[in-house]
């Protein structure tokens, strides 16, 4: 058997059953076994946070929210009592999902919130956390009412709260709603959004695993890493390590696949499953369509061409090779009908609207892109504005700025670009000739210079 | 564009503008209700400072009166031993405070990428047409609705995505926007 062979769904096993979100049926297909084996095995000494460190280490768990760092390894840089003191752990759930194409945890939220709950139950015992946090996108209202039913639930059973079980375990988890802002998504934006500030990302080092919310170590961990968590305890590393494609890249994935495809939505498989594989899963390219590009990883991840994902196998490493990134698995797809320049204007309107103004390139450099795009999309274009986009791109990028934010910006502009040029110059050329009379206006620059006009854009 | 493009939103939405830090005033002084003031209470206990508090707070504020007024951003403010140019500060980093009065129906469509890729500009400006020719971040005149254009709602898989009030909604089309618009009544 292979890593790669199909297995029954893990992270998505409860979905579509009835009440999925209640305890009593969380509890009857298994749930908090691992929780409750926990904490009876920490009395006797059979478990410790060392021996489930350990343990994640060894399952090869990369974290799911778009870095891919080996989860137990970022466990490990917490310092230890005897160095921490006094200072309490704190273990912040990232459930503030927000990439465009990327919409996995939302479904883990709202379908099965005791899933992740046990997960972050798991992650503080390994951690010596007494409050976690779930930082939860403002917008999804409904899947915070979830989470704090569910909590609830779990303080009402047992599972929360003072000696919890008789284990001498204390834990209490609170659920914190962001108010409209994709940065905070960012550790340390997040982690000055919890404090209540502006979301504004932090000089790193030192690292959250030090210095983190109120200036104490924490640890923030995505929603669909804490749920493979609780999966790895339940079934062991080994189990885990079985998964995938290779020992860098194991478990099962969670990928959420958009755009023009037939059946859109959230597919499960081993981590690495060939590009192929996932299409065909999401029922091909819409109407039968050519494809014609391919977005492998959120918004941020340089596009790749049909003839360039080809083949790839879906994971870290697989599409890193690509010359991309597999971010979060949020894979927008774009048949033969799209217009490149205007998906580029698009995204890079997003991150126009998103960039949180602390560092002078990203601040100045992401609205430059922008006007520049809706220029030539607008029949404006100059011959001289792809080179200039260029340029300000590889100037605002590559470490220029406080996070990675301006380097996610530029991504998709330099690949449209240089992948798709001609469809630019197409734009630019119609602009350049005699006679031409300019569009109207394009339906991106109505709508930007809409909400600029309303103040909306702050 | 009709409204020029740097008409403020006070003067859109037909307010004085008289607050500091370019707040706009409700007119009026506001306090917490004492449901609220409980409800604070319980949040309080749950950070370790006082500050952590703010945007629970900021919800609390945005739930008691519809909008972030200059009045609301001072009640916040001392209540939580904060001053309110930084209370402001932090309301303006985010979207989701509404700074002005908005519509019984506040209509968000998400216009990134997959919803994009869907016709979801196309779904925007229709929407607003249908409304009565409403422009971004106005209220129609029988106070019902406010269109606003939002980026990812995270429900790329339901393209073009638009979310009312704290509702979702999935595939919303030119085609059944017309139904979409009658069902919020």
């Amino acid at each position: 058997m292979s890593g790669l062979d199909t297995i029954p769904p893990v992270l998505l096993a409860r979905l579509g059953k009835p009440d999925s979100r209640a305890i009593d049926g969380y509890v009857a297909d298994g749930g908090y076994a691992s929780w409750k084996n926990v904490l009876a095995g920490a009395k006797s000494g059979e478990w410790t946070p060392a021996k489930l460190t350990d343990m994640v280490k060894a399952s090869g768990l990369r974290g799911r929210g778009g870095a891919g760092f080996p989860c137990g390894l970022k466990w490990t840089f917490v310092p230890t009592k005897e160095k921490r003191g006094e200072k309490p752990v704190y273990l912040l759930c990232n459930a503030d999902e927000s990439e465009p194409g990327t919409f996995k945890d939302r479904l883990l939220i709202e379908q099965d919130p005791h899933q992740i709950l046990e997960g972050m139950m798991l992650a503080s015992f390994a951690l010596d956390v007494k409050h976690a946090y779930i930082y939860i996108r403002g917008e999804m209202v409904h899947g915070a009412e979830y989470l704090n039913a569910a909590i609830a639930e779990a303080h009402a059973k047992g599972f929360l709260g003072t000696d919890i079980l008789g284990s001498g375990v204390d834990l209490t988890i609170t659920v914190h709603r962001g108010a409209g802002a994709y940065i905070c998504g960012e550790e340390t934006a997040l982690i000055e959004s919890l404090e209540g500030k502006r979301g504004h990302p932090r000089i790193k080092p030192p690292f959250p695993a030090v210095s983190g919310v109120w200036g104490c170590p924490t640890v923030v961990n995505n929603v669909e890493t804490l749920c493979c968590v609780k999966h790895i305890v339940d079934r062991g590393a080994d189990w885990f390590k079985g998964v995938g494609r290779n020992e860098k890249n194991t478990g099962p994935k969670l990928y959420a696949v958009s755009g023009h495809v037939e059946k859109p939505g959230v597919y499960e498989a081993p981590i690495g499953i060939p590009w192929e594989q996932l299409l065909a899963m999401a029922g091909g390219v819409r109407g039968g369509r050519k494809l014609k590009a391919v977005i492998p990883g959120g918004s941020s991840a340089p596009m790749l061409t049909a003839a360039e994902i080809a083949g790839i196998p879906m994971d870290f490493d697989g599409i890193a090779a690509a010359k991309s990134m597999f971010g979060s698995a949020a894979i927008i797809v774009m048949d033969e009908t799209t217009d490149i320049p205007k998906a580029v204007t698009n995204i890079a309107k997003f991150y126009a609207h998103e960039s949180c103004g602390q560092c002078t390139p990203c601040r100045e450099g992401t609205p430059w892109l922008l006007k520049m795009l809706r220029r030539i999309v607008n029949g404006e274009g100059k011959k001289t504005d792809l080179d200039l986009l260029l340029q300000i791109s590889n100037q605002m990028g590559n470490g220029m700025t406080i996070c990675v934010f301006a380097d996610a910006a530029i991504a998709p502009v330099i690949s449209g670009i240089t992948k798709f040029r001609g469809e630019f110059e197409a734009y630019i050329e119609k602009s350049t000739k005699p006679g031409f009379e300019t569009a109207a206006s394009s339906d991106i620059t109505a709508a930007i210079a809409d909400r600029t006009a309303a103040g909306m854009h702050s | 564009m009709s409204g020029g493009a740097n008409v403020p939103v006070a003067e859109q939405a037909g307010l004085p503008r008289t607050g500091e830090h370019g707040a706009l005033s409700c007119g009026k002084a506001l306090s917490f209700s004492k449901e609220a003031r409980a409800e604070l209470d319980r949040l309080l206990t749950r950070y370790p400072t006082k500050q952590a508090a703010l945007l629970p707070t900021l919800w609390l504020a945005q739930k008691e009166w519809g909008w972030i007024s200059r009045e609301a951003v001072d009640a916040v403010a001392s209540l939580l031993g904060l001053a309110p140019a930084f209370v402001w500060g932090v309301v303006t980093f985010y979207t989701m405070y509404n700074r002005a009065p908005v519509g019984k129906h506040l209509i968000q469509v998400c216009t990134s990428i997959s919803c994009h890729l869907n016709g979801a500009e196309e779904v925007f400006h229709e929407c607003k047409k249908r409304l009565g020719g409403l422009k971004t971040g106005e209220t129609s005149k029988d106070g019902k609705y406010t269109v606003i254009e939002v980026e990812c709602l995270a429900q790329c898989d339901k393209a073009p995505a638009v979310m009312v009030n704290d509702d979702d909604y999935a595939v919303i089309t030119k085609d059944n926007l017309d139904a979409f618009l009658k069902g919020l009544g």
